[in-house]
Formats: C-alpha cells, structure tokens, sequence
C-alpha cells in the first residue's frame, strides 16, 4: 500500500516544542535573560532561530519553555492584560504583577498546559527581579534556569552564582551557561539570545554560534 | 542520551499494588548514584557518592560503590546493585585468572573490555553502568567508560550515575587537561557535592580513591565537610 512504502515523517505529527534552555539572573540595577534558539517536532529542528525572550512589556521579559504553542499564547495573553492594567493604574507595572497574571494561566490551565515561563524585569519598586512560575507556582528567585537543557547545568549554576554580580559578569554567566547546555541536550541549540534589562529599558542582543565560549573538549 | 534515571525502564515493579506493605519492599535495590573518574597525569581520582535505594527508602548510606577490580584497578558502579556487584565480582575473577596467566599487572584496558564484554552481551538482561579507573605501567593513568547497553569508550574526565545530569555543565567548565592530584580530588569532590545536592537518589558521604604507581590511596569527606556552594 502506498501509505506504507512512503510513511509520513514522524515529525508532521509531533508535537512542537521549544526543547530549551533558559534562564535568567538578577544583578543589582536589573536582570540579564538568555535562551537558546532551537524548536523541535521530535527529531526535526523546525526553527533553528527563534527568539524565545518575549517581551510583556517595556521592561518586563518571559523566557519561553515547554510547548511552544501553550507558552507563545500565554505570553501573548498576559502582554495584553499587562497593557489593560498598566492603563488603568497609569504607571509602569510591577514584575510581580506580570509574573502573577502568568501564575493565574499556568495555574488556572495546569491540565491543558505544558509550558514553563520564567518572568524577569526591572521596576522601580524592587528593582531587577526574577520569577520561575513552574506548574502554577509562583516564586521569586536570585535566578532561575528552566528547560530540557537545564538539568545539565543545575551543578554549574549552583556552583559559579554568586551575589552581587556586575551586569558584564552576569551576562558572562549567562552565556556560559547556555553554551555549557547546549553543548549537552540535544533539544538545545543554535544561538544564543541575551537580554538585559535595567532602569533605561531592554538591550537584546545574539550570540552567533562561532562567538559562544569554547570549553576544553573542543 | 543522558537523562536523569529514577528508576530503570525495564525494571519489573510488582503488580499487586498492597497499602499494607511499605513501597520499598516492592522496590528493586538501586545504586541511584553520581560516579566520576578524572585522569591526571600520574593516575587518576574516582569518586562516587554513597547512597543505596530501595524506592524512597535508603537500603544503605554509607555504600562503598568503588570496587577494586586488582591491585591498581577500581570501578565506579551505578545502576542496579545486584547486576553490578555480580559484574565485578565476575570481572575481578576473570582478571586475576588472566593476570597469572601472564605474569605481570594487567593492563586498565583489558579490565574495561572484560566489563564491556559481559555489559554488553546481557544488554537486555542488565541495567549496569560503569566506570573503570587505574594505573598501569604501559599508559599510566587512565578512565574507561561503560555505560548502559555496554559501548566503551576512554575519556580523560567521565561521570555516570542518575546524578551525573547535574553537573555536566559544571564538569565541562572546570576541567582542564594537566590538572595536578590535588587539583583532581578538589574538582571529584565540588563536582559530587553539587549532584548530591540536586539529585535525590544521591547523597552521604564522598569516597574518593586516588590510584597511582604507589598504589590505592583511600579517603572519605563526611557530610558536614562537603565543599559548599552558596546561592543565597
């Protein structure tokens, strides 16, 4: 039969998923951001430069990880809500605020959803905070990773944090970090994307392949 | 394909599912596990953790998962407790028989293929990772890896173990080529401690071994004597 001599490639009918590393870094002044740049159908990468740092608002960023379609809708329905309530209160909203409306949708939609977002931004309450909102919890952190990738860098992470990083040395962490990962999980990969955020508003900036650091098995 | 293993995919659980009887007792005995080996020049450092699970419960917390296979030849086990104990028991006997036959110390190469040889013949039946580290005096120090399903492969720096995921990133940033002893036990011990902290079917105690042309040179950091990472 003819469905049998041609099968349909297994990747039309997986789903699409940002594999991922992600995280994100507090340092006094703001935040720093980064995230690798592959999506996956099973074994297809099917884009192999896609920007998962959304911004909610001008000083506000999501790190998108998970399903891809769950965690794109999810950043697109709190940009909105954050617009309505930053009208209506007429000032620049808090992080705490945009990483509680994430809260609400994972949380409210935890069977439905497979998407983990990590919240960071810059406000002039507390300054650079970051917020992991796993499954519908809601907690502030100094940093945060998320991510297949992620697990291969949990001793890395644990190990080379330290308080009271200068913006270049958490950028520095930051790109280390996503670099180590992708060098481990197959579901992460192609670039770097590094955003950074403090009181004058959001840099973004990529990290080709051949820029990112060279560790010693290279 | 590294993934944090919490429990081996063809393990069998018991089906009758009784509230009477606590989880554990249905449970495979398990080296859950974070083990590495680094090479320097002169021998090598191996390290392993020392917890034992039976499901949630811990069987032993004081294990000693560094075997010695001969006279400067150790292994580094994880996976089931029963499949690796047998391996090595095995090997060690395959490797004295052989080491009379030829009259001198064997090499660390013939010790990794003797495991392969048997992992990989009872792939199915096994759930067996290991890591094989010595001193000889044809290449000196040396890692060989065998990892489930029983390829083998040597490397200057390996770990294994369903805590090794942790510490990937955290080995690949701090390994450099032409690390001195100390600078080996200090890399085996941060590394293991991280994977202790996150995995939880690692923890205990660290036992370390450095094997050189001297000889096996033992030593145990105790808990409370871990080296701590801050992130608060």
């Amino acid at each position: 039969m003819s469905e049998e001599m041609f099968p349909e490639p297994e990747w039309l009918s997986e789903e699409v998923k940002t594999g991922t590393t992600i995280i994100a870094v507090t340092f006094d002044g703001g935040v720093v951001l980064g995230s690798d740049s592959r999506v996956s159908a099973g074994e297809a990468v099917v884009n192999r430069v896609m920007n998962k740092l959304s911004p909610l608002h001008d000083k506000i960023y999501c790190a998108l990880s998970g399903s891809a379609a769950d965690a794109q809708t999810i950043a697109e329905i709190v940009n909105y809500q954050l617009d309505v309530h930053s009208i209506e209160v007429e000032d620049d909203p808090l992080v705490c605020s945009a990483a509680t409306l994430v809260k609400n949708i994972s949380y409210k939609y935890k069977e439905e959803l497979s998407a983990h977002l990590i919240v960071a931004g810059w406000d002039r309450k507390k300054g650079g905070q970051v917020y992991a909102t796993l499954s519908g919890l809601l907690t502030s952190q100094p940093f945060a990773i998320g991510g297949s990738g992620s697990f291969y860098i949990n001793g890395f992470v644990d190990a080379e944090y330290r308080k009271n990083m200068t913006k270049r040395e958490c950028q520095e962490f930051v790109v280390n970090a996503l670099t180590l990962a992708m060098g481990r999980d197959g579901s992460s990969g192609g670039v770097a994307y590094v955003v950074t955020i403090d009181k004058d508003g959001a840099e973004e900036k990529c990290v080709l392949g051949n820029e990112l650091p060279k560790f010693f098995d290279e | 394909m590294a993934t944090v293993l919490q429990f081996p995919a063809n393990i069998s659980t018991l089906n009758n599912y009784n509230d009477l009887y606590p989880d554990w007792t249905q449970r495979e005995v398990s080296t859950g596990t974070t083990i590495m080996a680094v090479e320097f020049d002169g021998g090598v450092v191996m390290g392993a953790d020392s917890r034992t699970t039976t499901g949630a419960y811990i069987a032993n917390r004081v294990t000693d998962k560094l075997t010695p296979i001969h006279e400067r030849i150790l292994c580094c086990r994880s996976g089931s407790a029963a499949d690796t104990q047998a391996i090595a028991d095995a090997v060690t006997y395959q490797l004295g028989f052989h080491s009379i036959e030829l009259d001198e110390a064997p090499l660390v190469q013939t010790a990794a293929s003797l495991f392969r040889d048997m992992c990989y013949r009872y792939r199915e039946e096994l759930m067996a990772g290991i890591i094989v580290g010595g001193w000889d005096p044809r290449r000196g120090g040396q890692v060989y890896t065998v990892p489930v399903g029983g390829m083998m492969t040597r490397q200057p720096v390996s770990v294994g173990g369903s805590g090794s995921s942790y510490i990937y990133g955290y080995v690949d940033s701090n390994y450099r080529p032409g690390m001195s002893k100390e600078e080996c036990l200090k890399f085996t011990a941060g590394a293991l401690s991280l994977a202790m902290e996150r995995d939880g079917s690692s923890g205990g105690v660290v036992r370390l071994a450095v094997i050189s042309e001297q000889g096996v040179e033992r030593q145990v950091i105790l808990g409370n004597q871990l080296p701590k990472f801050s992130t608060v």
